[in-house]
């Protein structure tokens, strides 16, 4: 059965003699050490430090000293963070079951063969994930003025007031509406991909026995893929909390709706860059990290449960 | 059924992926005839009109970008968003383009070039390597390192920059590529498919096999897993190439003479140059640069997308 | 006038003086305990030559640096623009804080000087011989770079603040170009109600806007003196500003269009944008950035808080400084005199740059240029007189860079919510009180 776990899957493979195994052992090291070793130079030392840094407390006037955990502490009464936290969490909620519902249903669209343009439609909804932010800027900065933009356009063409998008009311959503634009066609692909190699004498078998196209999607293809959904559930939740270059972005626009401690992610570097405050700034990181850590191991168990 | 023809000629790229073991022949790779072989679906007018909702969503705003690179700068400004203004300035915008500060811009072009090349290029290799480790050996800690991996890229990279750039600083690396290659040669999404991949693709027999004749494991490698794992690879080629391609953070950080910039980088640069005094607003250059920018990428994906399919599947679906 | 930037800066000695600064204190009571570097050392290095690392963003340096190049062959200046404002103060300080790859020769806007001074980030240019230059420089940008005896940059431009009015939309409407704030307000209603399309200007919050608007109204909230931080917005002089604000505010008469964007050059060249209050370093940017509204456009004295007044503000504005740990300190305080002081200075008037200094500022060359954009009209005096009538008792907070990075998380409520500004610039003063509390300085409310 399909699980998002791969060790599951390799502990399939039969069991070796001892001896073998311990002569592999170093082997296997061998030829995952370069990632393992550019991994620890690149992220677990920078992350030492970070874990370092936040034992102390560095000031303009009065230099660095030792606190111990104070900065955790402060970290876990920190109104900004939670406040930043809460409103990834209600983007998460909504933004990540949109995205992929519209991924999913994109990519079975693309595999029942039932389309006109199938590659057209493959790659235009792939493009937006290849456009770099700073274009992204300016194209969402056109299309979401109300004054000068798309919006704006369309009240003065049809004598509507549609709501302004960057309003504080209304801005989570734009920027969910933008990241939903750029990873539909991410996400499409991997389960387009998924759904292309299950074996189709499964559909016939189906068809043979009655079943529509729709309980076909429900019985044969959906468990089939349930492995490439929780993956993709996974990086889109690390990706949700660690949500940064739209509403940055955006703030180019909607500097007042969108506080510089919009996102956690947003709240430390705005921390470290503005306020020179590292060692905060690695304290909440740090917390960040492990709240999203378990949120993922969290998903990851229960889609291995169900997928098992 | 082993594949003695794969094995024999690893330069024959891209390697069909042997069927597995135990006769599932279809499984990684369905050749598109075979499908619903009793008579094709017939072709839906409502669900195309549905999924041209999704390709409209993502196009518009493209539309407007394509559009752009036709207007003048005050054009831009000038005129309505998504129709074309009077002067058809696409040429011209192209060849200031290249030309503007003394033709920066293909500087900035052969630089993402290298970065991508030797970055995702990079990081594609050490993905396999990686998977392939994780997935046809046993060895202590493996366990582990997958954990350790999604835990570290659980943890917000805003807040690792600074302490990455001291580091690197010290290492006599800031101001070098190497300060955006080095990075961009961990892809954990990339490490995660290449091990699923691997553990399908690759039969242990067939290493094996190859061990019994006396190959060493790096041989082995080379001659039995590579060639197995090409579509798995340009896959995650495809992925790491984007995302060196649009990398712009640690570049901000880590690059201050713009000799070395990327593109976004560069980009941003004539971007930001609106707002300062006496800087001129060059909008319709950075738009047609972006378009420019986004060509090459599109030219990677129609290319690599013949691999895709068996490459990503294998890596979610397991029977 | 009791807090300027000189108390400021001799703050920075008793800091030093407790020996609190993580770096080395060089200097003590504006004095300095650098060694003097004669003119004659500096001809040698430019004899000798090198390499010079210069970080700007400003684009008239690129002719200063070929001049340059050309005066002195020895001498290579490698010119990098890292960034534009705060993105180039976060790569300075991570190259500070790395001692390494720090620039020869760095461009600071004024309102950030004061962070770099208090930690010991640049050099005291006196040495060298800037403290010669007094009287080179118009008061506010020097008043802004000096500390006592020490100085900690050369003044690069300035911005003395004038009005661009949008004569054609003005003319159209038949309404008056206001010379006082209360007349800007009633220009504003006057000019929505003959067409909704136009506003009298263009704000949606901006820390540097409203700290020069407190300046010109006489306000005066942050005394600095040392590391006692003092932070009050509730004086005579901001309620002025607030309540005139919060009228334009309440009545939706400024267009909630953020500067600098696509669509700002937009508005301000289709005529929605009927007037911009900012830096005098503005008409280059016109000429460059809104081609179309040539001939448009008029420059006009800052309104005035009460008739017949003439007080001015700066808007903006960048000096070059020589970080502490640059290198290459002779080449570097040559070129920054050159650029700023010497032969530079006229190369950058001709780019387009607003100058900082007194003689050329006054100069009939300067005051009777015509600016075809401005229909040929001598905008310079009206700059010129603006510099002259700049209040020079302002002074920024030490750490005014992060300041400004929350003013539209806390002051900028008031253009989006009932929050009114005087409430939002409380809470822009507590927050900021916060930091410095933090921060280790004593802060008074």
């Amino acid at each position: 059965m399909t699980t998002p776990q791969p060790p599951a899957t390799a502990e399939r493979s039969p069991a070796r003699p001892s001896a073998k195994r311990d002569r592999r052992s170093w082997t296997g090291w061998g030829f995952i050490g370069p990632f393992a070793a550019v991994f620890a130079l690149v992220f677990l030392a920078p992350i030492g430090y970070s874990v370092y840094l936040s034992l102390f407390r560095d000031q303009l006037i009065g230099g660095t000293t030792f606190v111990g955990l104070d900065n955790y502490q402060q970290a876990l009464q920190d109104d900004q963070f939670w406040a930043s936290l809460g409103r990834v969490s209600a983007f998460l909620a909504v933004q990540v079951p949109v995205m992929l519902l519209i991924a999913l249903f994109v990519a079975l669209a693309l595999d029942s063969g039932r389309l006109y343009g199938k590659d057209f439609f493959r790659i235009s909804i792939f493009l937006p994930y290849a456009v770099p932010a700073v274009v992204a800027t300016l194209m969402w900065g056109f299309m979401y003025g109300s004054q000068f933009g798309l919006v704006g356009d369309i009240n003065d063409a049809l004598g509507v007031s549609l709501p302004d998008p960057l309003s504080t009311e209304l801005v989570l959503a734009s920027i969910g509406n933008i990241v939903t634009w750029e990873f539909v066609g991410y996400n499409m692909l991997i389960f387009y991909s998924a759904l292309r190699v299950i074996p189709h004498s499964l559909y016939e078998a189906a068809e043979i026995d009655g079943a529509g196209q729709f309980r076909i999607v429900t019985a044969i293809k959906l468990p089939a893929i349930r492995g490439a959904l929780v993956i993709a559930t996974i990086f889109s939740i690390i990706g949700s909390f660690q949500l940064f270059n739209e509403p940055v972005i955006l703030r180019d626009l909607a500097r007042n709706a969108i506080t510089t401690d919009y996102t956690p992610n947003f709240y430390t570097y705005s921390l470290s860059f503005d306020g020179q405050q590292h060692n905060y700034s690695a304290t909440v990181a740090i917390v960040m990290g492990l709240i999203t850590m378990v949120i993922a191991y969290v998903v990851q168990l229960r889609g291995m449960r169900k997928g098992a | 059924m082993s594949s003695p023809a794969t094995t024999a000629s690893p330069a024959s790229l891209p390697a069909r992926p042997p069927a597995g073991t135990s006769g599932s022949a279809p499984r990684l790779r369905t050749p598109r005839t075979k499908r619903h072989s009793p008579g094709r679906p017939r072709r839906s007018v409502l669900l195309t009109v549905l999924t041209g909702l999704v390709v409209l969503y993502a196009l518009v705003p493209l539309l407007w970008l394509v559009i752009s690179t036709t207007k003048t700068q005050e054009g831009l400004a000038g005129s309505f968003g998504l129709w074309f203004d009077g002067d058809f300035a696409l040429w011209d915008n192209i060849s200031t383009t290249f030309t503007y500060n003394d033709g920066v811009f293909t500087r900035w072009l052969l630089n993402t070039l290298m970065y991508v090349g030797l970055g995702a290029g990079g990081a594609t290799f050490l993905a396999v390597l990686g998977g392939y480790a994780l997935a046809k050996f046993a060895f202590p800690g493996k366990r582990a390192v997958f954990a350790v991996v999604i835990g570290a890229v659980a943890v917000p990279g805003t807040a690792l920059a600074v302490p990455t750039f001291l580091m690197f600083s010290k290492m006599g690396l800031t101001d070098t590529p190497w300060a955006v290659i080095i990075p961009s040669l961990i892809s954990p999404f990339g490490l995660y498919l290449m091990w699923v991949f691997a553990t399908e693709a690759i039969p242990t027999e067939l290493m094996e096999a190859a061990r019994i004749d006396g190959a060493g494991e790096v041989r082995t490698f080379f001659q039995v897993g590579l060639p197995l794992l090409a579509p798995g690879m340009v896959t995650v080629l495809l992925f790491t190439m984007v995302a060196t391609w649009n990398n712009y953070f640690l570049p901000l950080i880590m690059l201050k003479d713009p000799d070395w910039y990327p593109l976004t980088l560069g980009l941003n640069s004539w971007n930001a140059q609106a707002a300062t005094a006496g800087g001129e607003p060059v909008f319709n250059l950075v738009i047609t640069g972006s378009l420019i920018t986004i060509l090459p990428l599109i030219a990677a994906f129609l290319l690599l997308q013949k691999y895709w399919q068996s490459g990503l599947a294998a890596g979610s679906v397991k029977e | 006038m009791p807090m300027n930037t000189r108390r400021l800066l001799r703050g920075i000695g008793i800091v030093c003086a407790l020996g609190l600064g993580a770096t080395a204190c060089g200097s003590d009571e504006g004095g300095s305990s650098q060694k003097q570097v004669s003119a004659e050392n500096i001809q040698a290095a430019l004899k000798k030559g090198g390499t010079l690392t210069v970080w700007a963003w400003e684009p008239t340096l690129k002719q200063v640096v070929a001049d340059f190049e050309k005066k002195y062959p020895a001498v290579d200046v490698k010119v990098a623009n890292v960034g534009t404002n705060s993105d180039a103060y976060t790569a300075l300080s991570n190259a500070i804080s790395a001692k390494k790859g720090v620039p020869d020769v760095a461009q600071i806007e004024y309102y950030a000087l004061g962070q770099y001074a208090l930690t010991k980030g640049l050099d005291d240019l006196a040495p060298y011989g800037a403290d010669k230059l007094a009287g080179t420089y118009s008061p506010g940008p020097w008043n802004s770079v000096t500390s006592g005896k020490a100085v900690y940059a050369l003044p690069m431009d300035a911005g003395p603040m004038a009005m661009f009015y949008n004569k054609k939309v003005f003319d159209k409407h038949k309404v008056k170009v206001p010379a006082t704030w209360d007349e800007y307000v009633e220009a504003a209603r006057a000019l929505q109600k003959a067409d909704p399309k136009v506003y009298i200007a263009n704000d949606t919050g901006d820390a540097g806007m409203a700290t020069s608007m407190l300046w010109q109204a006489g306000s005066r909230p942050y005394t600095v003196d040392g590391t006692k931080v003092k932070i009050d917005f509730s004086d005579a002089g901001a309620r002025k500003y607030t309540e005139t604000w919060q009228k334009l505010l309440d009545e939706k008469l400024l267009a909630p269009v953020t500067g600098w964007t696509d669509a700002w050059y937009k508005g301000l060249g289709d005529g929605s944008l009927a007037t911009l209050t900012t830096g005098a370093w503005m008409p280059a940017n016109f000429t460059t950035g809104v081609k179309n509204a040539s001939g448009d456009w008029r420059a006009a004295p800052l309104p005035q808080w009460t008739a017949g007044d003439k007080a001015s503000a700066e808007n903006g504005g960048s000096a070059l400084a020589l970080p502490a740990l640059g290198k290459n300190k002779e080449l570097a305080y040559a070129f920054t005199e050159f650029a700023n002081a010497g032969e530079g200075v006229q190369a950058r008037i001709k780019g387009g740059a607003f100058p900082a200094t007194t003689a050329d500022l006054q100069s009939d060359a300067f005051q009777n240029a015509e600016f075809p954009y401005f229909g040929g009209q001598k905008a310079n005096k009206i700059f010129a007189e603006s510099a002259a009538n700049v209040a020079d008792d302002w002074s920024y907070l030490p750490y005014q860079v992060y300041a400004n990075s929350i003013f539209n998380n806390t002051a900028g409520k008031a253009y989006i919510s009932k929050t009114t500004l005087a409430q939002g610039l409380k809470s822009w003063q507590d927050a900021s009180v916060k930091y410095g509390t933090e921060q280790g300085f004593t802060v008074e409310k």
